[in-house]
């Protein structure tokens, strides 16, 4: 079966509203995420990247944290290919267990559409989804909505950043980065119901903060997220046990 | 464009990938064990604190639970309102208005 084919499959009307639903969700995390990007593309040009790199390295690579943590790098001096590539692998391994938590959904959409949405697999998009997965399911036109709106602000975001350096103050000061861990926490209330999902949140809170204080990188989501959804998975097993 | 930064950016563009599309990868020559699916449930809401706790607790990199934490104000504000109202725009909004007033005044 070919793309259009596969394409027309899918009900038109549905598809369309669920693609701008999901740009009309990721709005509110957009004014965390521009504050972000400009401060990026500032960052880049003071330690003299050109602007075609800076926004290469937004539209090929498009993970926030790497990308920050590769220009500090390189503002201190280390440009060892293998260093950088090997940090940026160690900050985006989170991913590894977003893309395991979505696989179930999307291992049946055709592969080019995979190709896509694992592509733009950042922090922001995973939460979006999920968020819509607890509401009303997956929809993978939401997925590439959120996916693509995110893409987009991320790159524009990178360019102002780089071009207009000289006239825009610290971003970051301005409070507009609260917007992120609000949006999530907006969509973390309703997931806290029952028991095993209040032990989950508790050790994920603990081991966070522990993980950010001692590990370095992102390693704290890692530990974090491994422990408190096994620890869960253990409870609710034990309790099926007991019934 | 410098080939070392291209190169550079092309390493990081592959191990990037590498990292969101593996688990897919991988999957589909295995299949999702079922073990593993009990597991991967609680991953959204684990991810979630992981994401939220740090960046409101520590977000100067240290445990700061006093008054002069502005994130933590402002996170109060939008969990609470989140939890009383399940509305999105209005917990989010007032967060940020807690946020930007305490900017704005220099408390």
């Amino acid at each position: 079966m070919n793309v259009a084919q596969q394409l027309q499959e899918i009900n038109r009307d549905k598809l369309s509203k669920d693609f701008w639903n999901a740009v009309a969700d990721s709005l509110p995390i957009m004014l965390g995420v521009v504050p972000f990007g400009i401060t990026y593309g500032v960052m880049g040009i003071a330690i003299g990247l050109s602007l075609w790199e800076i926004l290469l390295m937004s539209l090929l690579v498009f993970a926030g944290a790497a990308q920050f943590v590769t220009i500090s790098m390189l503002g201190a001096g280390i440009t060892s290919f293998g260093v950088i590539v090997f940090t940026t692998l160690l900050v985006n391994l989170r991913h590894l267990i977003m893309g395991a938590s979505l696989a179930p959904r999307m291992i049946k959409e055709p592969m080019w559409l995979q190709g896509i949405l694992t592509f733009g697999l950042t922090d922001e998009a995973y939460v979006l989804v999920i968020n819509k997965i607890q509401k009303s399911g997956y929809s993978v036109s939401y997925h590439l909505g959120a996916t693509l709106a995110l893409y987009v602000v991320w790159a524009a975001a990178t360019l102002v950043g780089a071009t207009f350096t000289n006239y825009i103050p610290d971003p970051l000061e301005w409070g507009l980065d609260f917007a992120i861990p609000a949006t999530f926490l907006v969509m973390l209330i309703p997931r806290l119901k029952d028991f095993v999902s209040w032990i989950v949140f508790s050790t994920a809170a603990l081991v966070s903060v522990a993980g950010f204080l001692y590990l370095p990188g992102k390693w704290y989501i890692i530990l974090a997220c491994i422990i408190a959804s096994v620890i869960g998975g253990l409870i609710e097993r034990n309790g099926k046990n007991a019934q | 464009m410098r080939s070392e930064i291209l190169l550079i950016i092309l390493g990081m563009a592959v191990v990037t990938y590498s990292t969101r599309v593996g688990a897919l990868v991988l999957f589909r020559f295995t299949g999702i064990p079922s073990w593993l699916e009990v597991w991967l449930k609680h991953v959204p809401t684990a991810i979630l604190t992981a994401l939220i706790i740090p960046a409101i607790i520590l977000p100067k990199g240290a445990i700061d639970l006093s008054l002069s934490n502005h994130y933590l104000l402002a996170g109060l504000t939008t969990g609470l309102t989140a939890y009383l109202s399940r509305n999105v725009l209005a917990s989010i909004g007032l967060g940020l208005l807690v946020m930007l007033s305490l900017k704005w005044f220099g408390v």
